[in-house]
This record gives C-alpha cells, structure tokens and sequence, in this order.
C-alpha cells in the first residue's frame, strides 16, 4: 500500500482526502463519524460572528438525476453555521484533543472590517486548530450581506482582508476561491499577495436546478420563493480541474498550494486535482449523497493506482500540469484519425448519425450495401466526438498519421511542430524579421 | 376408470388458478421503466425498428419515456401500431425488435422493449386519451370483413383517413385471436376488449358482431354497396392429422379449447384431462399445453415431429413450456390414436406411446374459402400483392389469411395499415 500520508502547509492527516467545510462538518457528531470512518481532515463549517445567522427551514437542497436517479449535480441554500459561536468553539477543541492526527481546520466568514477579523480569529485559534480557510466562496445569501462570494469577487477585497486574517493568526491561512468570476488568477493573485498560505477551490457555482412543471415556480421553493444556490457534484469538476490548473501552471501563482475541491467522488477524481497541482483535496457532496463510507474507496484507489504506477503521492502532485498549455501552443501539424474496432463495434450507429448530423459527414452507415460503420480518412478531421458518444469503451480509439499524406487536406505528415503563433493564416504570426 | 373421472374441473383451487393465470410478464413501474429506458441506446436506423413487421420508431418512444413524456410515446408506438398494446404482450419480441437489439452484442441482454412499449401505451387505453383524429369525411364507405387485428387495424387508419367503415365480425366479439386464442395470461383483465373499445372511439366504425359473410354471394354484395372491401378473416379451420383414431372422444383442436379458456368467468370450472397429449410445436401448441399444465393437468405432453430449432414457437416459448411442467418430445410423428369410444393413449412412429386422456391437434389453421372463391389463392391462402390488394379489384386482405403472413398479430396490423393507405389511395383516385 502507497503512503498517503499527507503533509499539507505542515498540517499532518494520514490521507490527502478532507472534508470540505459543508453540512458534513457542521458539529462534532459529523466529524467524529467521518475520522472513525476514517477522513485526513476536514474543514469546519464555517463560523461568523455571533448572534449566529438562521437557515431556511424548507428545501435547501436540490439534485440533478440521472435517469436511475443518481445524483449527478447538487444545489444548495444552506448558509454558514446556524449554532451559537461558543458551541462550536467548544466541539473544535474537543475534536482536536480526540483526532491530534487529523487536519481541523476552522473555516471562517467575517464582514469587510479589521476589528471583527482581530476579534475572532485568535478566540477561534484558541481552540487547538491547525488552520484557517477564509470562506470567500459562498454564493448565496451570506453574499447579499457583503461576505462569501461578494468579497471572492473583488481581488482587492480578497487581499484586505487575508492580510486581516494573517495578521491575526498564527497558524496558516487558506484562501477558499469562488468560480463565480471570469478569470480565476486575479483571486489567487490577490490572495498570494494578502499573505494567504494556500488557495482552495472550487466554491460552489450559481445555479437554478430546473423549474416545478406543474406549479411553473422554480424548483425548490421556500414558501413559494426561491432563490439561486451553489452548484457542486460530479457535473462541477470539469470547471475545478480548469481553475486549479489555471493556478498551476502560471508562473506567479504556480508555487501557491492549492487544496483541491469540486465533484470529487471516486479516487480517479482525486488522481485528476493532484495531477493538475492540487496538494490534497476537499470532498463534500459525495459524502452527502452516498455517506462517510467513501473514503474506503478513496483511499484504497488511490494507494492502489500509486502502486500500480509505482510513483509516490508527491511524485504525482502537479505531475499533469506541463501538459497545460494555451491553444495557441498546440502543435497543428499533428494528425490523428479515428479508428474503429469492428470486432468491438455493436452496430448501434450513434458514432455516424453525430458525425453525419454535426460534424464532418466522416463515417460510413453502410459499405457494399452493409450496415458496417467505418472512418472515412478522407473526411476525418480528428475531433474525437465519436470516441465520446461511442458506448462501447474502446471501441473507437484515435491514432496518430505519422507518415506518409492526410488524405483530408494532402498535406505531408511531418514531425516538424507548427504552432498557430508561426502558422502562415495567423496575421499576427511572429517572424524573424517582425 | 371412466372418462369423466380422468377429464373433470377444478383440479386445481381457484386460488391456484387465479395466481397460475396472472399476468406472465408484470408491467414496469416508473422507477423500472426509467432505468430501463436509459439502457437504450438511441441507435441510429435503429435495427429493432427494422425488426418491427409495423416499424414503430422505438427508440423514440423508449426516449420519450426517458423524459417522462408518455403521451409523445404513446403516439410513436400507436400511430404505427394501434394494437401496440396487445404486441407489447403477445410479440414473440425474442424473435423480433428485442433479437435486433445491439445490447444483445454489447451483453447478451437486449432492452426490455416489449415491457416498455406496454409502460408507455397502458396509461393511455385505460384514460382512453383519443391520440388521433378523423380527416374531413370522405363520404366513402368501406367493409371490412373479419373483426380480428388485420380488419381492427384496417378499419382504424381507414377512419384516420376520413373514410366510415362496417365491420362484419364472425364471433360475438370482436379480436379475433386476440380475443379467442393466445394464452390467458399474457393478456389479462379482459384487455383485448378495452383495446377494442379504444380502437373503435376514434367513431365511424361500425361493428357488427355474429355477422358471418353470407357464403353464397356476400363478397359480391359488398362489393357493390361498399367503395371498397378488406377481407380479414383468418384461418377458420384446424388441420386434420389423418391418422386412425382422430375421430375419438377427447381428440380435440386445441384453438376451440383456448377459446373456452378465454371465455371461461371462472377458469376453475374447466374440465382438465389427467393426462394431456398436445400434438403441434407453434404457439397454440405452447399455448394449450402450458394452460392446460396450469388447469391442473397431472402429465402434460407436448409432441413435435421436427426438432427444437424447426418449432415455429421460439426458445423463449419452449422454455416456458418446460418450466411450467411441459415435457417436450422432438422427433416423434404421431402414428395412431387409441381408445374405445374416447382416446385412451397416442402411439408414436418412433415407438414412444403415451397415455392420454384428453389429445389436443395444435398441428396449424388453414384457410376456409367458402364464399372467396372468386380470390386467386397461393399456397392455399389468399394471394395479395405489396398493397395488399387481391386478384378481384376493389377487394383488399391481409392477416393469416392472406399468403407469405407470419401469422403473428402484429403482421396482420401491419397488413390492415398498408390496405388502408392503398384503399384510400385508390378512393381518392375516383
């Protein structure tokens, strides 16, 4: 078994894998249940300043189903801890004298002024935690009062207040990012320039899961009104993966440490955060949709995958991220074709009706009045859709001209690289003499 | 022993009955239905489509029950099929749209299309939601003689298309086999006839039961008070097996026995030989052996003279046979029936004999043209070309009657279909 012992801004768990500051962690009943069951860390639901905030008493959350009904996306309203400060101050230094081997980290949402910021966090520290992570991310309801996402928003207001909060503490500080932006470095940026010790990401994304068909409202409704929520689950991590790598892979973000959060489920996912920079994880909405228990999984796939590749945990932090690059770097000489498995193909089609419909009219339904589907070369511009809707896994593979004419544009394959940044149809091509 | 001990009712609890005759296959519940549909693969030129004799699109109807849009779905099926949903229980879909299904290479397990095109069409006929309308009247009369699946399917699309039509059914309902023949359990609570009904409640069908066509000159008749006539009248005789013995008590053809099954009220009161012998290996065969075998039959033979893979009943069929306690013999021609007065006992070519009580001839139907002689046969049922058009002009058929048929309900609505849209073809024409 791989070594999953993590060591994360030198707080120490036995796996990368916490639980994100959510539902999951909101009292030591949770947490407890979730470090017997075996979780490195987890962040605490968020504390605020006392009275504490109220959460609805009606739906706060929403699922997108798959047709079996698995939960494909998930959506919530629910707003930081509603429990009085000193009860959960209580419960965290418990927890840190029961789990000394575990990661507690405090999450933490505070409004846009220093002496609420030099107030809380040294009561909070008290408690024995091994971090902050300053909730910047959350975007619905806290944000209509000037915290969460409305301060992740604004990369000045990010910078304020991490330098609050790392004049006040002495034990790291995590900055939590909101996607809900157009570009993600800017945040990070700020957040590396106010001090913080690492950036987590994603928060969740503004979302409407769908409408109630029969009452026309939108779904779900608090007394006949809703509101947008977070959006989270497996459907996110596409949209993480991208911003994590963003930060990884630019050079005045890249030695930032990253915690990775957005659709983790299974360890596949995780291997993808780690690999595109991400130092460890952060899992929520699995946890609410299947229990604690997944982290068996978690785990033991990864230990598993490591060994497999024969590769330490450290080894595949960040081990993709050289891979990243921009579009204008991809090479345009290279060539591939699809290639289908007729031994493995079941005949149902989809691959030539998407093509037919949608693409480049590059594959056969029939050949000597057979029904056989097969790549036309001479069509096939190498997009990969009929490898995506294929649902034979490997039937449809793509491989590489790497000799000889691409009979769909007659030009040579070379193994000479051509980026479009020399490409002769790019007007602002550099040359020599330019 | 006498003969009424070993023939006699109620060998069985009506409980026992009751449970032995339910549904064979129980319809999906949503949650069942949903997971099942997303096991479609939505397949281009979809080949369960091409499987189907009446070519229902169903991909599209399994992808509408994805979306919860059963009323989108019913229409696919019914616009191509009205009696979708009688296939979606009496298909041979093992032979058919679900043998055709690419699943079936992916992991030998087709998608349960039959049990689908049932969650989608039941909702329907039992709200009786009408998914079609009348064109404008054609002023055009047709007759349609036969009230089974051809001439109910026939009559359907003809209305669809605005023209008014008189059914002449032989029996006191109308079906045809669907009504009379097929096993009880595949279609039960009477659905045949709530089918009817929601067939005919699209309105210019007239039915009329007990209505034999005269055999003297009924088709000439028709011929001259109709626009245009569709003959849809089945095979009305059983085939002889011609051997020593056929003529005894207890020798029976087991169509006739199915249709007393079929209109028993209480099944219970059904006399059931202790020993049965079925001679045949098609459907009717299957069909009275495995009810005969849930009436409470002891010993339940079914005798085929060819072997499995001729049997016209599939392997879905011979299974159900033998599961429910059918022994099947292949390779054996029946050489004499025994008995004095009734039938004691069969004795086969091949030396096999075997007890018997009660001998059902399941050895196939064949046409009774009295009164059709003016239709040029072929193969000893009407010949009929592409349109469905017979050798006499306006004069249409289809269904078992008619040659090259698969003798399935779903080929005769097919066929009624293809009638319809040529006899309005040729109505619009005068």
């Amino acid at each position: 078994m791989a070594d999953l012992k993590t060591t994360f801004l030198g707080i120490a768990s036995p796996n990368p894998f916490w639980l994100a500051s959510a539902p999951p962690t909101d009292k030591a009943y949770n947490v407890n249940r979730a470090f017997e069951a075996g979780w490195g860390g987890a962040v605490w639901k968020t504390l605020g300043e006392d009275p504490h905030i109220v959460n609805v008493s009606g739906p706060r959350y929403s699922a997108l189903h798959s047709n079996d009904r698995r939960v494909i996306g998930f959506n919530n309203i629910e707003l930081i801890t509603d429990r009085p400060l000193k009860t959960n101050l209580d419960e965290l230094r418990q927890v840190k004298k029961d789990w000394p081997d575990r990661a507690l980290i405090a999450s933490v949402m505070l409004p846009m002024n220093e002496q609420s910021w030099a107030k809380y966090i040294p009561m909070i520290e008290d408690t024995g935690v091994d971090g902050f992570e300053l909730n910047f991310g959350c975007p619905h309801g806290m944000s209509e009062r000037g915290m969460g996402a409305a301060v992740g928003q604004v990369p000045e207001y990010i910078q304020m207040a991490t330098e609050w909060a790392k004049a006040a503490a002495s034990v790291p500080v995590i900055v939590k990012l909101t996607p809900n932006i157009t570009n993600i470095l800017p945040p990070a940026r700020a957040a590396q320039d106010g001090g913080a010790d690492a950036v987590s990401l994603i928060n969740t994304i503004n979302s409407i899961m769908r409408v109630d068909y029969d009452s026309l409202t939108m779904y779900p409704t608090t007394d006949g009104l809703g509101t947008h929520g977070g959006y989270c689950g497996e459907a996110v991590k596409p949209i993480a993966l991208n911003m994590v790598a963003e930060i990884a892979r630019t050079r005045e973000t890249a030695k930032l440490p990253i915690s990775g959060i957005g659709g983790i489920t299974d360890w596949r996912d995780a291997v993808d955060f780690l690999a595109l920079g991400a130092s460890n994880v952060q899992v929520c909405t699995a946890a609410m949709v299947y229990g604690f228990k997944i982290i068996d999984d978690l785990v033991d796939g990864l230990s598993n995958f490591l060994d497999d590749k024969a590769i330490r945990l450290d080894q595949l932090i960040g081990k993709a991220v050289p891979s990243v690059t921009d579009w204008q770097h991809l090479n345009l000489n290279y060539v591939e074709k699809a290639v289908i498995d007729q031994d493995l193909c079941i005949q149902c089609g989809r691959c030539h009706v998407v093509c037919e419909d949608t693409s480049h009219q590059a594959i056969t339904d029939t050949v000597n009045g057979e029904r056989r589907f097969e790549v036309i070369d001479d069509e096939c511009v190498g997009c990969n859709l009929c490898v995506s809707v294929c649902p034979v896994d490997g039937c449809i593979s793509m491989q590489q001209l790497t000799a000889g004419i691409d009979p769909r544009t007659g030009a040579e394959i070379t193994a000479e690289k051509l980026q479009w940044t020399e490409h002769p149809n790019n007007p602002m091509r550099k040359t020599e003499t330019s | 022993m006498s003969s009424d001990d070993r023939i006699r009712a109620g060998r069985l609890a009506r409980s026992e009955i009751d449970e032995n005759f339910a549904d064979l296959h129980p319809p999906l519940s949503r949650s069942e239905a949903l997971i099942e549909a997303d096991r479609c693969y939505f397949c281009y030129d979809a080949p369960c489509t091409t499987a189907c004799p009446t070519g229902i699109d169903i991909p599209a109807f399994i992808q509408k029950i994805r979306s919860d849009n059963i009323r989108g779905s019913a229409h696919t099926i019914l616009r191509e099929n009205i009696m979708g949903g009688m296939c979606a229980r009496v298909c041979p879909t093992e032979i058919l749209c679900e043998e055709a299904c690419v699943r079936n290479t992916h992991e030998e397990k087709p998608v349960e299309i039959g049990l689908l095109q049932r969650y989608a069409t039941d909702p329907i006929l039992e709200t009786g939601t009408q998914l079609f309308e009348r064109a404008p009247s054609s002023g055009k009369k047709v007759a349609v003689v036969g009230g089974g699946p051809a001439g109910l399917s026939c009559a359907h699309r003809l209305s669809m298309l605005g023209h008014d039509i008189v059914i002449f059914n032989r029996d006191a309902k109308a079906g045809g086999l669907n009504e009379y023949g097929i096993a009880a359990y595949k279609t039960v609570n009477d659905f045949a006839q709530k089918e009817i009904d929601y067939i005919l409640a699209i309105g210019g069908i007239e039915l009329k039961n007990a209505s034999p066509l005269a055999a003297e000159d009924g088709l000439a008749m028709l011929c001259k008070k109709f626009d245009a006539v569709f003959v849809g009248i089945g095979l009305a005789d059983s085939n002889e097996l011609g051997i020593d013995g056929e003529d005894l008590d207890g020798v029976e053809n087991a169509i006739e026995y199915i249709a007393t099954l079929r209109q028993a009220e209480d099944k219970s009161t059904l006399p059931v030989g202790r020993n049965v012998v079925v001679i045949g290996g098609g459907m009717t065969a299957i069909d009275v052996a495995v009810q005969s075998k849930r009436l409470g039959a002891e010993n339940v033979h079914m005798v085929y003279r060819r072997g499995p893979e001729q049997m016209s009943a599939s392997v879905f069929e011979q299974a159900l046979a033998q599961t429910s306690g059918v022994r099947i013999h292949y390779h054996a021609s029946p050489r004499r029936i025994v008995g004095n007065g009734h039938v004691t006992a069969v004795e086969f070519a091949e030396g096999l004999k075997l007890d018997a009580d009660i001998v059902f001839k399941a050895i196939g139907q064949k046409l009774n043209a009295d009164g059709y002689g003016a239709l040029e046969q072929e193969t000893g049922r009407i010949k009929v070309d592409g349109h469905h058009r017979t050798s006499m002009p306006g004069v249409w058929a289809g269904g078992d009657c008619v040659a090259g048929g698969e003798d399935l309900t779903v080929s005769a609505v097919q066929h009624g279909k293809i009638a319809a849209i040529d006899i309005d073809r040729a109505l619009r024409k005068n």
